[in-house]
């Protein structure tokens, strides 16, 4: 067998969740959705192992929290979790390159956005670049894995998919068109082990500075509808939400896409204009 | 010749049951220590065996007759043979008693013959239909061996009997007697259930079973050791008296006869199970099962062994183990299998433990099961709503809040009907009734949690014992008399399951309660005027709690004559609701609810009162049924008028009284 097939190492990044309605702490729904694709993959891939990281404070409710993805362990090789222990509010990011950079694994999985704190969806990105790995967001799934090269579908809007071939070691995040995560079960969860490395902790300074208020939900356009008949009215109600005035900008300078970038979030009203 | 013979036939088919004795319990001892008082429960078996087992035999008379005749004959001419036969004390006092005893044994297995007939499809065959000739060759043999013992024989006769042929043929016919009680009592034989039920009764898990009590409530399972396996995963994680029970089943499939999910054609058979159990506990395979199969499933695929997997685990892709995983999850925990069995074996603790290790160490509850479960994680309720919104329906009502008044005669505990807006029109109905008599009573409001019901039957003890500890320390903070809900399940949970944990509480089902409060005089109804009635008793309500009478008395103060259905009190059908199964949901070829509507309809009523949630929703889901589904307290609300002036209030005439129905 050449070594290719002999499975791999994926590490996921695992954040401690939120409740949407009781804000009890939680598994991240996609951070263990990325598990579950972790872990369908090392039934894929006979002799792959995965591994769980999480950067933050070890308290009891966020080790309970944590323990719901050792609970996603029967039946499989997972044991433990690698906690890189850190004060509330540290920033994870440089804690989490360093880990990954120092025994690097093929690939890593996480999930698009966090639950809690800052949730601005900019950790796999920030990680990337930080190790230098390609990016795939909005993953749906593995399909093969071969000679390094990871032949990847990627979720578009309105079930769309995208086949991708990416080089190893990389870093794909998943979101909600993942497959749903397997039930976490109490024995496991208990059982499985957390090892717990303090690290240095770097607080985040910036966020320190932000004023944090429950999210509200973003604001969506009204579609207009002009419709005399029912057929049209079903077809505007069937049609893609279209974007209308967008345009698609290829073969241009980073500075005019930068250029008309700026021009839409002064014409949305986002940046002050002028 | 056969007086040299004798002795040593007996004696050695005793000798031989010894040893089968001796491998039987150490079969049985592969098994989890139990706490058992073993020679209390000794000195308490005969009792047991001709009270308590009598008393569920006796629901079939015939058979009962005959199981006395056949039992008690055998009994006594087996130890009458011992003596007079095996040790030679041929006194004629003793020898005309064997005489009786055997007869009598005779008359008896000749009426077990003729139920081997025509066997209705629930009784087990193969070995089985041999049995009623090994009974009758045991006492005919018996009989016949005994006679010239004592020397009653005419002379001639006498002589005849001397004769080698004869006397052999009479030995080939006492041994395969002897073979089948005493040789097959200990080694696999039908008569197995004998040897194993009487020590199943002397060392029964639930000893307040015996002598009128009730057990009901599931035991809690200790979660205190991080390290230890949770739940039953093998045979030999049964505690060694449960593999005894199992072992106890004399296969007269009265269970398969009641069992809900058997009738709906879902692979689960009461029977089946306990036989694949014991099937486990020896090792083999479940070829040589002559019983009626799992709806659906051949018999002959599965096979397991004491130490290997009841279910198989998915890693272990093809094959099969012991029972499928949809066969644990088919059952809705109705109970009515325990109730019927005349072993008094409990079928539903072993699922419910077997379930345990599929949700706790395996995590597969099936279909909705994980959703529910994590709802009631994250919200403390299984449909997944805000905890907040618990008391919404009732904004309109100004129901006292326990943290207000801080004591209260009455809890009124809400249960999960509280988010259902069909049961919210029950509860309504009740509140109506408590202030119409005046009733002090408050509720917890948001600070109420699901019973921990569902999450237990659905084997995950570990939220369930969260739920019930939290919910345990928030009523330790109140003062009240009693609780009072709608739900049997939080009735049944509140009241006999958290007791284990350090909650002790008088809990009413709100048919007894209204019951009391109509004796007590508080309460004066309208004459009803609606068309025939029958009532569906729930399962946790009448066979865990035994309250059969208070709905039943609240109809007839209502004025209804209850057209009781062909099958209740404590026969009652489940109505699919119990144990998760509208969760787990496991497809089989009718729907219970539907057969339970049918029970209805031929009832000829044309409204069905019951008195839980669960029964509301799933026989309210029934399509184009004959008959309304109305809560007791729905009835009694709309029949509510002014009680006659005890001290001169009077509020309103007394209306309704003249009126006539069209």
């Amino acid at each position: 067998m050449r070594p290719e097939e002999q499975g791999i190492d994926v590490a996921v990044l695992v954040s401690v969740g939120r409740h949407p309605i009781t804000g009890r702490a939680r598994r991240a729904d996609q951070d263990a959705r990325g598990l579950e694709l972790a872990l369908g993959l090392e039934r894929q891939l006979p002799g792959s192992r995965v591994s769980l990281l999480h950067a933050g404070p070890c308290a009891e409710e966020s080790e309970a929290a944590l323990r719901g993805y050792l609970g996603m362990s029967a039946g499989t090789g997972l044991e433990t979790l690698t906690l890189l222990e850190q004060a509330e509010g540290s920033d994870a990011i440089p804690a989490l390159a360093e880990h990954l950079a120092a025994a690097p694994p093929q690939l890593v999985i996480t999930g698009a956005r966090a639950e809690r704190g800052e949730g601005s969806g900019l950790l796999p990105y920030a990680l990337a670049e930080r190790l230098g790995w390609p990016l795939v967001n909005g993953l749906a799934a593995v399909e093969k894995i071969e000679k390094g090269v990871a032949t990847l579908l990627q979720a578009l809007p309105r079930g769309q998919r995208r086949r991708l071939k990416v080089r190893l070691p990389a870093i794909v995040s998943v979101d909600a068109a993942a497959p749903v995560a397997r039930q976490s079960a109490f024995g496991p969860a208990r059982r499985a082990g957390i090892e717990a490395t303090p690290v240095p902790a770097e607080p985040d300074r910036e966020l320190a500075a932000w004023q944090l208020a429950p999210a509200r939900k973003r604001p969506k356009r009204l579609k207009i509808v002009k419709a005399a008949s029912a057929r049209e009215r079903f077809k505007a109600a069937a049609a893609k939400a279209e974007g209308g005035g967008g345009q698609v900008l290829t073969d241009v300078t980073p500075e005019q896409g930068a250029e008309a970038i700026l021009k839409l979030l002064k014409e949305e009203g986002v940046l002050p204009r002028g | 010749m056969l007086e040299t013979l004798l002795p040593i036939l007996i004696f050695s088919a005793l000798a031989l049951a010894a040893i089968g004795a001796m491998r039987r319990i150490r079969l049985w001892r592969q098994g989890r220590p139990a706490q058992v008082d073993l020679l209390r429960g000794l000195a308490a078996m005969p009792r047991r065996y001709l009270v308590d087992l009598h008393h569920v035999v006796a629901r079939d008379k015939v058979m009962s007759n005959t199981h006395v005749a056949t039992a008690g004959g055998f009994v006594a001419a087996a130890a009458l043979m011992i003596l007079v036969h095996g040790l030679g004390l041929a006194n004629p006092i003793l020898g005309g008693l064997l005489l009786a005893a055997s007869a009598t044994m005779f008359v008896g297995s000749c009426f077990v013959a003729r139920r081997r007939r025509n066997p209705p499809a629930r009784l087990s065959k193969g070995p089985w239909m041999r049995l009623p000739k090994s009974l009758m060759a045991f006492s005919l043999g018996t009989f016949l061996i005994t006679l010239p013992t004592l020397g009653i024989l005419p002379a001639g006769l006498s002589q005849v009997m001397g004769h080698w042929i004869l006397a052999l043929a009479l030995a080939a016919v006492l041994v395969w007697g002897l073979g089948e009680m005493f040789f097959g009592m200990t080694w696999g034989g039908p008569m197995k259930h004998a040897f194993a039920g009487a020590l199943h009764l002397a060392f029964h898990r639930r000893a307040e079973r015996f002598g009128g009590g009730r057990s009901s409530g599931l035991k809690a399972l200790n979660l205190d050791d991080p390290e230890a396996k949770l739940g039953v995963e093998k045979p030999a994680d049964f505690t060694w008296n449960q593999l005894l029970g199992f072992d106890a089943c004399v296969q007269c499939g009265r269970c398969e006869a009641v069992c809900p999910a058997f009738a709906a054609g879902q692979p689960l058979n009461p029977k089946k199970l306990i036989q694949d159990m014991v099937v486990g506990l020896a090792g083999g395979s479940d070829a040589h099962y002559a019983g009626s199969p799992y709806p659906g499933q051949p018999v002959g695929d599965h096979a397991g062994s004491p130490d290997g997997p009841i279910v198989l685990s998915p890693t272990g892709h093809e094959g099969k183990a012991l029972v499928d995983a949809e066969t644990l999850w088919s059952c809705t925990t109705c109970r009515a299998c325990v109730e019927e069995c005349p072993m008094m074996i409990e079928h539903v603790d072993a699922i419910v433990d077997m379930r345990r290790h599929l949700t706790l160490e395996r995590g597969q509850t099936p279909n909705k099961g994980a959703e529910v479960l994590d709802n009631l994680i994250a919200t403390d309720n299984p449909g997944g709503f805000d905890p907040g919104s618990r008391l919404h329906w009732a904004a309109d009502l100004n129901l006292p809040l326990m943290a207000d008044v801080q004591q209260a005669e009455v809890l009124l505990w809400l249960g999960d009907g509280a988010f259902d807006m069909r049961n919210q029109r029950t509860l309504r109905a009740l509140i109506k009734i408590l202030h119409a008599a005046e009733v002090e009573f408050a509720v917890l409001g948001t600070e109420e949690r699901d019973s921990g019901d569902v999450a237990r039957r659905l084997g995950d003890e570990a939220t369930f014992q969260s739920l019930a500890k939290r919910n345990i320390a928030t009523l330790a903070k109140y003062r009240f008399q009693r609780i009072v809900t709608c739900d049997p399940h939080s009735f049944h949970v509140l009241g006999n399951e958290y007791g284990e944990l350090g909650g002790h509480y008088e809990v009413r089902h709100h048919s007894t309660f209204i019951a009391e409060l109509y004796e007590a005089g508080r309460l004066a109804f309208a004459p009803w005027k609606g068309g025939g009635v029958t009532y569906h008793d729930p399962c946790y309500l009448g066979r865990y709690n035994g309250e059969f009478d208070a709905p039943r008395n609240v109809l007839k103060a209502l004025g209804i004559e209850v057209k009781e259905m062909q099958r209740s009190g404590f026969r009652s059908r489940c109505c699919g609701g119990g144990g998760g199964a509208p969760i787990t949901d496991i497809p089989g070829e009718r729907r219970i609810p539907d057969m339970r509507m049918n029970d209805v309809k031929e009832s000829g009523a044309e409204l069905v009162a019951v008195g839980c949630p669960q029964c509301t929703a799933m026989l309210e889901g029934v399509v184009d049924a004959t008959a309304e589904v109305r809560d007791i307290a729905e009835l009694v609300a709309d029949a509510l008028v002014a009680r006659p002036a005890a001290s001169g209030d009077v509020r309103a005439p007394q209306p309704a009284a003249e009126e006539m129905t069209p």
